[in-house]
């Protein structure tokens, strides 16, 4: 279905998502397949529960498809020893950590464990990893807070950071823009943009501020019960990819604006 | 993890109150016997009193050992398990170790009085009593770890264990009703807890359990530190969670059951320790809390079994009552200054 490129970093082939239990098995979608290109910046839109995160868990190998691979690098990521797949993926999730009397720089620093010894302790080119993973995000003055003490705005930026510091050519993020206010969702979402382009990161995020999304993401998934749209943003919104997104009768996406308005 | 601030000076100073702790903790008790008389005895010369020498070398120091072991390894073993089910109320007791030492003891003692003369006093020896506890201990752990096998959610091993707790306390407690008063006094005594009256023979067993369960606990630094994240991130750092998972819940068995089985249900510490420690040293890295956590849980223990002792009188009570005595309200007054809880 799709040619091999030299910069195909990760690639989906005909995956259906969902969740098995015994001998029944619940399809969520089915029917995936897209290639993800070094330094691309991808959206993943869709409705509520239409499977984004469950989607996203498959990509990053938390559960397997029901059918089909998900690979990068050409080999199947459930090939991958934890530890490999640690240095080529690395993920920022909805949830906060755990503990969060962890400090800034710990928690970033816990991003380098992929590639400390047994005891976790920090070489100086750890240490370098850390610190500019703390300056491009801007969180510098941060590191030495608890994690506690963080508006919601730089704790995505932080765990950003974490993702970062873990060195990956791929990072996923869920939602990265729940519980942000308008201005905040611009610095996140403008923040992976930049890094896409000057670390040439692959970093593919959901989310639901599809007009923010369209404005700066370079190829975009839209996720419906019948299918999965890969392209370009401009693409989609020629051939009206939006316009299934949600059921017209309560909103309706502008293909000239690019944005959903309420319909009267 | 990188912690900034350097710890060697905490070290030192808890190093040093240890070694403190140790050598007063054997010189008080119902005798009370001058420092330097401990300190030479303890190394190998004589002492002023060859009674004194008795003393010191065939219980105070055994004991005060024991004291240092449980402290420290229940110490650990809380944190162990508050880290791994990511709950601050988290004890080595959760996983239902302590409930099944003590079905297995109020079997051997209880169960005579309620089948009847199956068992007869004299089996009720200490050796029997280390052997039951450390044998219910050991059927709850396996039951544990065929539910970590089975059961994904680490919430869920936590639930399970609280009701292997339940269970185990009810079966007591029936078997408590069917009993006579001298029986029932017997079981009350020995869930009191005890440091004392341990051989060199037991003291060298339980060092050994400890230190395995230390030792394990030592090698699963990193993974801990991940888990402070939560299980998924822990995931997407390479961490093998069921592995793991298994190899803390085996370190804590082996603590919290070796130590119960020699001491007895020893309440409060395993508990405490840890939030102690956070309080004081405010880093959640694994590498920093968990040395703190074994010095600072060989001195608390230390000091309670001398405060239990009542220096220069003949009682001796509970060491149950007094850990928590001593350590519920320094726990209070931590969280009060502090104003928050730092997990």
């Amino acid at each position: 279905m799709f040619s091999e490129t030299p910069h195909t970093i990760l690639q989906a082939t005909n995956i259906s998502i969902g969740y098995s239990h015994k001998k029944k098995s619940t399809v969520v979608a089915e029917n995936i397949s897209f290639q993800l290109q070094k330094g691309e910046l991808i959206g993943l839109v869709g409705a509520n529960g239409i499977g984004k995160s469950t989607l996203l868990r498959t990509l990053t190998g938390i559960q397997k498809p029901l059918s089909g691979s998900v690979s990068i690098f050409n080999k199947n990521i459930a090939n991958y020893h934890p530890l490999e797949l640690a240095s080529l993926l690395s993920v920022v999730l909805t949830e906060a950590p755990t503990s969060k009397n962890l400090s800034v720089l710990e928690f970033v620093s816990l991003g380098r464990q992929p590639y400390t010894n047994w005891m976790g302790k920090l070489t100086p080119t750890d240490s370098e990893k850390v610190q500019w993973a703390l300056q491009i995000t801007d969180t510098q003055k941060l590191s030495q807070q608890k994690c506690f003490e963080l508006s919601d705005g730089q704790l995505q930026r932080v765990a950003i950071a974490r993702a970062l510091a873990q060195d990956t050519p791929i990072i996923i993020l869920d939602e990265p823009t729940t519980h942000l206010d308008l201005y905040h969702r611009a610095v996140v979402l403008k923040l992976l943009k930049k890094l896409s382009q000057e670390t040439e990161k692959t970093i593919l995020f959901s989310t639901h501020e599809i007009d923010l999304a369209i404005q700066l993401s370079d190829k975009m998934m839209v996720l419906t019960e019948a299918n999965c749209h890969f392209d370009a943003p401009c693409k989609l919104i020629e051939e009206g990819k939006f316009k299934s997104l949600f059921p017209e009768d309560t909103i309706q996406f502008d293909t000239k604006t690019g944005r959903f308005s309420i319909k009267d | 993890m990188e912690t900034q601030k350097s710890y060697k000076k905490v070290f030192l100073l808890l190093f040093l109150l240890l070694i403190v702790f140790f050598f007063v903790n054997i010189s008080l008790g119902s005798v009370a016997i001058p420092l330097k008389d401990v300190i030479t005895s303890f190394f190998g010369s004589e002492a002023s009193k060859s009674s004194w020498e008795y003393i010191i070398t065939q219980y105070r120091i055994p004991k005060a050992i024991t004291a240092m072991l449980v402290g420290s390894g229940l110490g650990v073993a809380g944190l162990l398990m508050q880290t791994l089910f990511r709950n601050p109320l988290a004890g080595p007791f959760v996983l239902g170790l302590s409930s099944g030492a003590s079905l297995g003891v109020a079997f051997l003692i209880l169960g005579a009085g309620a089948f009847g003369g199956f068992f007869t006093n004299a089996l009720v020896s200490e050796w029997s009593l280390v052997i039951a506890s450390a044998l219910g201990s050991f059927l709850v752990l396996l039951a544990v770890l065929a539910v970590t096998f089975r059961v994904k959610d680490t919430m869920a091993i936590l639930i399970i264990g609280l009701m292997f707790g339940s269970v185990t306390s009810a079966v007591v407690a029936v078997l408590s009703y069917f009993s006579n008063a001298e029986k029932l006094q017997q079981y009350v005594f020995w869930s009191f807890g005890s440091l004392g009256n341990q051989s060199w023979n037991s003291v060298f067993i339980l060092s050994f359990c400890v230190m395995l369960g230390l030792l394990i606990a030592f090698f699963s630094v990193k993974p801990l530190n991940a888990l402070l994240l939560g299980e998924n991130y822990a995931r997407s750092l390479g961490v093998r969670l069921k592995r793991t998972t298994l190899l803390i819940i085996v370190a804590t068995s082996i603590l919290a059951g070796a130590i119960t089985a020699f001491a007895g249900p020893i309440a409060f510490i395993g508990l405490a320790v840890p939030h102690i420690t956070r309080q004081w040293i405010t880093t959640s890295n694994h590498s920093v809390l968990l040395p703190g956590v074994l010095l600072l849980g060989g001195i608390i223990m230390l000091i309670c079994d001398s405060v239990a002792q009542i220096p220069f009188s003949e009682y001796t009570l509970p060491i149950n009552a007094i850990t928590s005595l001593v350590g519920a309200p320094v726990v209070i007054w931590l969280l009060v200054r502090k104003k928050k809880l730092l997990f």
